[in-house]
């Protein structure tokens, strides 16, 4: 009987299906699945990238340009939702479906079927949200965190709601399916002190997700009953209070702030050991660091709310708590610049973007620091300094991070190799424009320009139109990324080693460029020697 | 168990997870378009929302099925069952993160928001120059905020009905462990009639649950409206209510499967799966019963 049973889909075992309906909508297979994660994000970052080009052009000049306000704060809540929810998580899992079975010795993901279904939720959680651009009261115009009461006015509420509830049932099914891959489908010998820091980096970061995603589904389903069935939850004459609202969501909300970082931490820790040729320094240390971070990320939440009208006890805690993140933080600065030290290191393109990684979340991390301070935050709250410190973290952070990783393994995908001057174009562009896009930003919040308005007081014009050239050069950038892919990926003559990158070690890399359709049918023998961070004995 | 159990098991490609998104997709823009529907004309929403329903369940009938069938083959091997394992595991860690969303509400709403609209600590200001008269108070004196959304209402007794169906799922919980052992031993006769009597109880406590609501809305005029008391009240108890029936469900789907002779006593996951679940049911009762009827 079991023989039958293994036969039935005995075809697998020799490669892709043919019929494109199978292959690309009835997959089991991570490879596969991972392609549609990352492509749906690619396509997802254009369209979130769309938005914040109107945005800037908005903004290019004092005065009402192109657009009404209310559009213009469809378009805030627009890109960021996208770019959250559409960019950079799904790119996550993505990465890590494709290397995590990879990296540990494993056939596939743990439950292929449910891995489908996550990521086909998301094309469909999308079209819902996005569609009420086109209805006739217009997408949810109150800001991505949708608070109470202002998000209770709009008509769009209801399909915003429902595709939080579906992309958070994706990122559930998806980090469950990650956690039980890597506890149970690890090679013999792939300990879990052994592991990828990669890896590593997504145990946890599954673990945050399910903890979270639930918490989110609460709070807008709370919305949801106050606006259509009568709840008074957020309505302080039936005794609730909007800022319960701010309290739940943030719950959720700073743990997903680190959901969308510590992967990148691990793609980084991946990164700079292959280029600088030395195993990482303080593997351990990188994990616990890892793992520190995750247990601060669930009692700082009310950071986010220091102007909302705390009390003092909770204001202070709050404070402290969040500056206790830059210890463990600080620890993995540290052991990246150690790894480099004293390395022989060359510049490839993932390299590139892993430096300019440490350089820029740094200084993301930084101002991050700035706004954790109760007193400064009164002042910097709600304006572009808040605007400039996350999208440090999130575009020269999570975003760098992705580009990193997918030049990085983008020849193991493909089995063949990128353009190295186009993508060096695309780094340098990058990094130059991002700086002239953000850093502005800063200024102008503590000058004072609030976030979220279409319009601004002239003392605020040149920086706003300096921010503004730097954006539309930092989109055009990405059309190089675009151009990068898909030479990279149908069209370059020149074929990827199996190896790829000289000093690259890893599982990962034992498999042929491209890998084949099913990898490691059998347990691979681990070698302490191959694995990326040498031997971990202390 | 044949030589090939030792090797990594990949299951076979399958439409389910597409046809999955699809009904789920229907089901929620079926009922956006319900919601947000002029009144008199919710029928197009309606429509699709039914059909969306209709999808999901024959959805998950036909998923269930196929991995069913497999499994009766044979095909899953210990460690897909340890992966399933832990996929329920961190389902019901999931459940309990989203129940822990409603309860920190309730939490914050008792310690924190109705004190303060009734002017103590950080919201004095509030309470002098909105709501002077409002005394805080939980329950029917102040539950409802200081605009007594709602009319006033009377609250459930805990020491009736509740204790009662606190009583019923206890006890259905000791039934479906008996039901476990019996499997183990191998005693069917003795699995159905202690899983039957565990549906039995679920089914009990969601009439009495039922009774109790109509109550609430005939005699105490105690509804969803009912300020934040109850706000908090129904989508608690709503919530836990909505997974006690997914949980007889799941029981009663479980005692056909036992009186086909799906389950041996080393190879019975789904039956294990689903008394995790109903136990899980049974400690968010116990947190109700505590937070929301007694204190």
């Amino acid at each position: 009987m079991s023989h039958a049973a293994t036969h039935d889909h005995h075809d697998d075992h020799h490669g892709a299906p043919k019929s494109f309906f199978q292959r690309w909508f009835m997959s089991t297979n991570h490879k596969d699945i991972g392609t549609l994660y990352l492509v749906f994000a690619l396509v997802m970052f254009f369209i979130g990238g769309s938005f914040a080009m109107l945005i800037r052009a908005e903004l290019f000049t004092p005065g009402m340009q192109l657009m009404q306000p209310y559009f213009f704060n469809q378009l805030t809540t627009m890109h960021a939702l996208v770019m959250i929810f559409g960019a950079i998580m799904p790119a996550f899992v993505g990465l890590g479906n494709w290397m995590i079975p990879l990296m540990v010795g494993a056939p596939d993901m743990a439950l292929p079927r449910m891995n489908n279904l996550s990521f086909w939720i998301l094309p469909f959680a999308f079209t819902l949200m996005l569609s009420t651009l086109f209805m006739a009261g217009g997408g949810p115009a109150g800001g991505w965190t949708m608070y109470p009461p202002l998000s209770l006015q709009s008509d769009s509420l209801a399909y915003v709601v429902f595709a939080v509830h579906l992309m958070g049932i994706s990122s559930i099914m998806g980090a469950i399916n990650i956690i039980a891959t890597i506890l149970n489908m690890r090679a013999p010998g792939m300990e879990l002190l052994k592991m990828p820091v990669f890896v590593w980096s997504w145990l946890i970061t599954a673990f945050l997700l399910i903890a979270v995603m639930p918490v989110l589904a609460g709070a807008v389903t709370m919305l949801l009953t106050d606006k259509y069935f009568g709840t008074n939850f957020f309505n302080p004459g039936g005794g609730g209070d909007p800022v319960l609202y701010q309290h739940i969501f943030w719950f959720f909300g700073h743990p997903e702030v680190y959901i969308m970082i510590l992967p990148a931490f691990g793609i980084i820790s991946e990164i700079i050991p292959t280029f600088a040729r030395k195993p990482i320094f303080g593997y351990k240390a990188m994990v616990f660091a890892i793992a520190s971070i995750a247990f601060l990320s669930f009692i700082v939440w009310a950071h986010h709310m220091f102007a909302v009208g705390l009390p003092m006890g909770a204001e202070i805690f709050f404070m402290y708590a969040t500056m206790l993140i830059a210890v463990p933080t600080g620890v993995k600065v540290f052991n990246w610049v150690s790894t480099m030290w004293g390395g022989s290191m060359t510049f490839e393109t993932p390299m590139l973007f892993a430096i300019a990684f440490v350089i820029l979340f740094t200084i993301g991390g930084f101002s991050g620091l700035m706004l954790a301070l109760v007193p400064a935050d009164f002042q910097y709250h709600d304006t572009y300094f808040v605007v400039a410190h996350f999208h440090y973290v999130l575009v020269t952070g999570a975003l760098f991070a992705i580009i990193a990783a997918t030049y990085y393994w983008l020849p193991k995908w493909s089995g063949r190799m990128y353009s190295e001057f186009w993508a060096k174009m695309h780094f340098w562009n990058s990094v130059i424009w991002v700086n002239v896009l953000f850093f502005p930003q800063h200024f102008l919040g503590l000058a004072g320009m609030p976030r979220r308005i279409p319009d601004y007081n002239v003392a605020f014009a040149n920086f706003n139109m300096i921010s503004s050239i730097g954006g539309f050069l930092f989109g055009a950038s990405q059309l190089i990324f675009l151009g990068v892919l898909i030479h990279g990926v149908w069209f370059s003559k020149k074929k990827a080693t199996d190896r790829v990158w000289e000093g690259a070690k890893g599982l990962e890399w034992t498999v042929p460029s491209p890998a084949p359709h099913h990898t490691f049918d059998v347990p691979p023998v681990i070698h302490d020697d191959e694995l990326a961070h040498g031997h971990v004995n202390d | 168990m044949g030589q090939q159990h030792d090797a990594y098991f990949v299951p076979a490609k399958s439409y389910w997870p597409f046809v999955a998104a699809v009904v789920m997709f229907t089901t929620v823009f079926g009922a956006a378009h319900w919601l947000n529907a002029e009144p008199g004309d919710a029928g197009f929403g309606k429509t699709v929302l039914l059909v969306g329903v209709i999808g999901v369940l024959g959805m998950f009938f036909g998923w269930f099925r196929s991995v069913i069938n497999e499994s009766l083959a044979g095909s899953y091997n210990h460690q897909v069952d340890t992966s399933f394992r832990m996929g329920m595991m961190w389902f019901i860690f999931s459940e309990v993160m989203f129940f822990g969303a409603f309860f920190g509400a309730l939490f914050y709403i008792r310690m924190f928001s109705v004190p303060w609209l009734g002017g103590t600590g950080h919201g004095t200001l509030t309470h002098e120059f909105l709501w002077s008269d409002y005394a805080a108070s939980w329950g029917a004196n102040g539950g409802n905020g200081p605009e007594h959304v709602g009319g006033a209402f009377s609250t459930v007794p805990a020491w009736g009905l509740p204790l009662l169906n606190t009583l019923i799922l206890l006890s259905s919980s000791v039934t479906v462990t008996i039901a476990h052992h019996a499997l183990r031993a191998g005693h069917r006769g003795k699995i159905l009639v202690f899983l039957g009597l565990t549906v039995l109880l679920g089914a009990l406590f969601l009439n009495f649950q039922a009774h109790e609501y109509i109550e609430a809305y005939k005699e105490l005029n105690l509804t969803l409206h009912s300020g934040v008391y109850g706000s908090t009240f129904f989508m608690l108890t709503g919530f836990h209510g909505l997974h006690v029936t997914l949980g007889t469900i799941m029981l009663a789907v479980i005692w056909f499967r036992v009186l086909k002779g799906h389950f041996n006593k080393d190879h019975h996951f789904g039956f294990e799966a689903v008394a995790w679940y109903w136990h899980f049911v049974d400690v968010v009762w116990l947190g109700l019963f505590m937070f929301v009827y007694i204190l």
